[in-house]
């Protein structure tokens, strides 16, 4: 009791020194967390997909697209229960800022998705609109969009003006499901083009392939490409996850620079508050060595400089770890077109926690050693 | 329980001799590491100081003052000899021992008062009994003891840079003395006090070794505290250049 009466009053001795230890942790706390969070979105997907969606590509390269034909040949495949498709449309809302993911899907495209969760009326509605689309409830409320509002996206892959009339908005079934995706027909966009552009038109970008069991992924995988090698259009089928992986593959060194930084900067901090609290002890040596001629021991002494150091940044923990909150939920609402989802998870806290932590114990223990250590005799001497 | 502040000898001592002084020194040396040198800093030091003597050290700065008392109060260590008070052999003690030797029969008194700037003065006072196995109440009631004896009753819940030095010195004084010890040691207690406060914290060790029976050793340079001791001993580069035995003669 006394005592953390004796480390409270100590570090409200600078209250200025004080204040910018501890306001320097909790800004490193929070970039650590938001850097975190950041690392983990990038395997989110990955993470969130299905174990029994297959995705099947052309095998040179994403941006070629595979004949339509392949649909149904695919799903004669043993084990195949669905097949949809989807193209990747690239349309521009308004100007280039507003992006958000929007594809040309197939009908039963949502059905392989059963986390973007819609009305059974919703359902309906679009599927009898030929211009009708679906679009994520965060990219709806971000414009403000609702059901009936017509919607014109600016076709960048495939030119022109497109027409839509919003007839969806779902939601999503996980914390972590992207609500911020756009779908409208492929037979839409296949019409138009067999008018406008015959060539590029009965093509599609990816199948999804369901199967009933994780298990089976991988024999359905290898029957699918088996089924059109030597053919014009070779395909390469992964699960959905590798699919995502493979994305994640290409960017892995920034996630990896990332990472680096997030830990730089807590150990930035670190060395600013062991040279802080350093200079502390040091000023109060001679109390320190008080202490112990009265008869004070280590625990008592050591107890009083570590616990200082502790609780200043412990203090700037929590208030970082208080602080993420707002500051990622800013990112989330301001951001979303880069992050959909910007959530601090329960893991990414106790991180932070754990280096408050370390920070406190890092800074404290070279000043608790002197202090212990010092010889009362020579502890007295340094006053004045 | 016993009574606060009640004349007597070391609390440790045993069966008390009458002839056995408190506090016998005998051929103590120290030195001092600086570098590759040893600076020999006390050479072949004997006295000895009897219960409720009121001892003055003096001697030109340098000349081992400081030392010689942090030895006899068992803060520092000794090269050789021996340092018997109240019968016990303190040079052999551990650190731990030492310390809680120190909290039990020294009280110490700074040149610069060393109070814990954090503290009030009541908690400044109190530091040495939390040591102790006593009660808040019974702790309250020793820190009220004191402060009172010290005639500042009306300042215990200031912080000492509220309060002057002459106050502050006197607030360590009643640190000093809270846990009752038989002796009392000081290093230039009255070094940073102008005049009058100087004299208030003499009148107030004089009182200590009087009516308390206290044995104050003070290290000082001023010859008009020295005048208040019983005795003073000079020191001059580590070596005692008065006479080292004890006169009956005193008070
Ligand atoms: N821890 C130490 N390390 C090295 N030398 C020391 C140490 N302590 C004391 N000395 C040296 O020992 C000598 C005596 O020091 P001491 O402090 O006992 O002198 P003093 O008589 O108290 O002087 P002053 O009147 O100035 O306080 C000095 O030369 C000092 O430099
Ligand atoms: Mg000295």
């Amino acid at each position: 009791m006394f005592f953390l009466k004796l480390i409270i009053r100590n570090t409200m001795r600078h209250p200025l020194r004080s204040l910018l230890t501890v306001a320097g942790v909790a800004i490193a706390i929070i970039a650590f967390g938001l850097l975190r969070t950041l690392v983990e979105l990038w395997y989110l997907g990955a993470e969130s997909s299905s174990a029994t969606r297959l995705i099947t590509r052309s095998s040179i390269s994403l941006v070629f697209s595979l004949p339509i034909s392949y649909r149904d040949k695919i799903r004669q495949v043993p084990d195949v229960t669905a097949v949809a498709n989807a193209n990747w449309f690239g349309g521009i809302y308004k100007t280039e800022k507003n992006f958000f993911p929007n594809f040309a899907v197939s009908d039963n495209y949502l059905d392989l998705y059963p986390e973007f969760m819609l009305s059974g009326d919703e359902l309906k509605g679009f599927r009898m609109d030929r211009k009708g689309a679906v679009a994520g409830r965060k990219l709806a409320l971000k414009h403000g969009w609702k059901l009936g509002d017509q919607i014109t996206l600016k076709g960048t892959i495939f030119p022109g003006e497109w027409d839509f009339v919003l007839r969806g908005i779902y939601r999503g079934s996980e914390r972590t499901t992207d609500e911020t995706q756009f779908f409208f027909h492929w037979d839409y966009l296949n019409e138009t083009l067999k008018r406008t552009i015959p060539r590029r038109a009965d093509q599609t970008g990816i199948f999804l392939v369901g199967v009933k069991r994780p298990e089976q992924a991988a024999e359905v995988a290898q029957s699918v490409d088996d089924q059109f090698r030597n053919s014009l259009a070779e395909t390469l089928t992964e699960t959905e996850k590798a699919f995502q992986l493979s994305f994640v593959a290409m960017t892995e060194a920034i996630v990896i620079a990332i990472q680096i930084v997030s830990y730089v900067v807590i150990v930035i901090i670190m060395v600013v508050a062991a040279n802080t609290m350093a200079m502390t002890a040091r000023e109060r040596i001679s109390e320190y060595a008080t202490l112990k001629t009265l008869g004070f021991g280590s625990i008592h002494i050591g107890g009083v400089i570590f616990g200082e150091s502790l609780a200043v940044s412990l203090a700037g923990g929590l208030i970082g770890i208080a602080a993420t909150y707002p500051a990622a939920h800013w990112i989330e609402s301001e951001l979303s077109q880069f992050f959909p989802v910007f959530r601090v998870t329960g893991e990414t806290v106790l991180l932070d926690l754990l280096a408050a932590l370390v920070v406190g114990c890092v800074a404290g223990v070279f000043p608790t050693w002197r202090g212990v250590t010092i010889k009362v005799a020579d502890g007295l001497r340094r006053i004045g | 329980m016993t009574l606060l502040l009640q004349p007597g000898p070391c609390r440790r001592s045993g069966e008390k001799m009458d002839s056995e002084p408190l506090v016998r020194i005998t051929g103590v040396a120290k030195s001092y590491r600086r570098g590759s040198q040893l600076v020999p800093v006390l050479e072949d030091i004997t006295f000895a100081i009897p219960s409720g003597e009121f001892l003055a050290l003096m001697g030109p700065s340098g000349s081992g003052k400081s030392t010689l008392l942090n030895l006899i109060a068992g803060i520092d260590t000794v090269d050789s000899g021996s340092i018997l008070i109240g019968g016990e052999e303190i040079t052999g003690l551990s650190e731990q021992e030492m310390a809680a030797w120190r909290s039990m029969n020294v009280g110490f008194i700074f040149q610069f008062y060393n109070l814990i700037p954090v503290l009030t003065a009541f908690e400044n006072v109190e530091l040495p009994l939390l040591l102790t196995g006593l009660s808040r109440r019974e702790r309250r009631s020793h820190v009220d003891t004191v402060l009172e004896l010290v005639g500042l009753s009306d300042r215990m819940d200031h912080y000492p840079g509220q309060l002057s030095g002459g106050q502050q010195q006197r607030v360590a004084i009643a640190r000093a003395i809270v846990t009752d010890p038989a002796i009392i040691v000081a290093d230039e207690p009255t070094g940073d006090l102008d005049r009058v406060s100087a004299g208030d914290i003499l009148l107030l060790l004089d009182r200590l070794v009087r009516e308390f029976g206290k044995t104050v050793i003070m290290v000082t340079h001023d010859p008009r505290a020295a005048e208040k001791a019983h005795r003073v001993i000079h020191l001059e580069k580590g070596l005692l250049v008065t006479d080292p035995g004890f006169h009956d003669s005193h008070h």
